[in-house]
């Protein structure tokens, strides 16, 4: 399989002494949808930056479908589209000419570059605003305009840094279904996000970034195997009066209110057999839920790993 | 990148900056019409006719060249100062950084968008003149090629401001503390010769006194300067800038962190 972008020791220290990048080192394959996370400052948005040549690393190699961006700027360029965390398209600007401008960019000619605008402004629910001065726009609008300005040129890869910052929750679930389609369709997706939620219903791979350093880089389905326990809320129709009590010794039980308890079961234990010993205790269940994301769970024990060291 | 998606990068900047300029023209055409026609009216038409002739001409004459030229270096140099700026501190500029889009043709086009702007008042000047004084072009290759390579040479000096301003402050402080002054001293309103032998030297070390006169032997045939010697000086001045500006761009200062 073909890489989409390969970093290596990837360093970046900022004029004013910060180092944003220690070292990191990163493959995506090609047609993969690959969540990078972090927390703020944790140096996601300087690796997008140093891919799309907007941040000047201090060393180390990037290179886009096995090119260096250094020696085939040209071509590595053609191949990526970014979608930045900040809007940063000229807000007097219409819609369509947004578009349209950046697929000239691209050498798009005039008539295609008309054609691909009218494609994904449909796509992303927003040609009827099409000759709307882009500064009227909601800001989930402006974000979904950013996504469209970014597949114009119809890249092989694409950054999203953020797409969901600031979008109610409708918006971004038509988003990652528009984002699902286009990654279906073959194009490779980078995606940073603080809706944990989001990255591990979309991606399948993931790295963890955190003061620079590449700290998890594994596949989501791994990461979420190593969960050494999850917790459930538990839903009942008619009160619970004792707090039930388990024959397991790795399924824990407290009680939320009258009709609600708290379920946490270790890994390896089958739901089934707390659900029968549920049904044998008379207590009926009517709906269930995570208590946190799994990948949340996850990410802050890898955080806090990170900062004890 | 092929050399056709080159030339519609190119032509979109263009297209992107004329839209631009074209979208305030309340802001960018009009205010150095009215302020040009008021040249023309006060000191042309009412205090020109008592102070007779200058360096052999009607005064009216005599500043019609210097006032043109005076609107394209002005307004040649605010429209790249101001948009590029503005791209830089709306980070728009983004747009075409993470394009493939190569330094001279960014370059090229943002210049090339100044000149229109440049080129587009000093038309509108020149039809104003119209209503003043007869119009005779007595070099009309000087005349186009002398516009031209003022225009290009005040949008890139307008440029290198861009890249190097912090704040909108930074964007007014050349034009209001050299450019102003370099102009009014530069013979658009008087011969050279009315002035002692000291401040003729003088006046020879500022550069917009040849483009004015050049452009005015064009348009009247008359000159204070050598006009070869000008458009030496002309060369000198896009070379230098050009080669500047596009060092400034590849070192991605102020736009690449």
């Amino acid at each position: 399989m073909t890489t989409a972008i390969s970093i290596t020791d990837l360093k970046k220290t900022y004029a004013n002494g910060f180092e944003a990048l220690k070292g990191i080192s990163l493959e995506v394959q090609q047609g993969d949808f690959f969540a990078l996370l972090g927390p703020n400052g944790a140096g996601k948005s300087t690796t997008i930056g140093v891919i799309s040549t907007l941040v000047k690393r201090s060393s180390g190699s990037v290179k886009v479908f096995g090119k260096n961006v250094d020696t085939h700027i040209y071509d590595t360029k053609l191949d990526l589209g970014v979608v930045p965390q900040e809007i940063n398209f000229n807000q007097f600007e219409r819609v369509q000419d947004i578009v349209i401008t950046q697929a000239g960019y691209y050498g798009l000619p005039r008539k295609l570059a008309r054609e691909r605008a009218e494609k994904y402004l449909r796509k992303l629910g927003l040609w009827e605003k099409r000759n709307d001065r882009s500064r009227l726009l909601s800001g989930g609008m402006k974000r979904r305009l950013m996504i469209a300005r970014a597949l114009a040129h119809e890249p092989r890869l694409l950054i999203l840094d953020e797409p969901t910052a600031g979008v109610d929750i409708e918006l971004r679930r038509s988003m990652w279904e528009f984002l699902t389609e286009i990654n279906e369709g073959g194009t490779t997706i980078i995606l940073t996000t603080h809706y944990l939620e989001e990255a591990e219903q979309l991606c399948r791979n993931i790295a963890i970034i955190d003061e620079g350093l590449i700290i998890e880089n594994t596949s989501m389905r791994n990461l979420l195997e190593e969960l050494d326990s999850q917790t459930f809320i538990l839903d009942s129709p008619v009160e619970i009066s004792a707090i039930p009590i388990f024959n397991f010794e790795d399924v824990s039980v407290c009680k939320v209110d009258s009709k609600c308890i708290e379920v946490t079961i270790a890994a390896g234990r089958n739901v089934n057999e707390v659900f029968s010993e549920l049904d044998r205790l008379g207590i009926e269940i009517s709906s269930m839920r995570n208590k946190t994301n799994r990948l949340e769970q996850l990410f802050m024990s890898r955080l806090n790993e990170n900062g004890l060291k | 990148m092929f050399t056709n998606h080159k030339y519609i990068a190119f032509e979109t900047i263009v297209i992107k900056e004329i839209r631009r300029f074209s979208r305030i023209w309340l802001q960018t055409l009009v205010p150095p019409a009215i302020t040009i026609a008021l040249y023309f009216v006060i000191f042309g038409n009412l205090v020109g006719r008592r102070i007779g002739e200058m360096g052999g001409f009607q005064y009216m004459e005599f500043i019609m060249p210097g006032l043109i030229m005076m609107s394209v270096i002005q307004n040649s140099y605010s429209n790249v100062v101001s948009s590029f700026f503005s791209q830089k501190f709306q980070k728009t500029i983004e747009e075409v950084l993470v394009a493939p889009v190569p330094n001279y043709v960014i370059l090229s086009g943002v210049i090339v968008g100044g000149m229109a702007r440049g080129l587009a008042v000093g038309a509108i000047v020149t039809m104003m003149a119209l209503f003043f004084s007869d119009l005779r072009i007595e070099h009309p290759l000087i005349t186009i090629t002398v516009i031209l390579l003022t225009s290009a040479v005040f949008s890139l000096a307008g440029f290198i401001n861009a890249v190097f301003a912090n704040s909108f402050d930074d964007i007014s402080i050349i034009p209001t503390f050299v450019l102003t002054p370099l102009i009014y001293l530069g013979g658009v309103f008087y011969s050279v010769q009315l002035l002692p032998t000291f401040w003729q030297v003088v006046s020879g070390l500022n550069p917009i006194f040849y483009m004015v006169n050049t452009f005015r032997y064009g348009i009247l045939g008359s000159s204070d300067v050598d006009v070869y010697w000008a458009f030496l000086i002309l060369g000198v001045f896009v070379v230098g800038l050009y080669s500047s500006c596009i060092w400034l761009l590849r070192n991605g200062k102020g736009i690449r962190t």
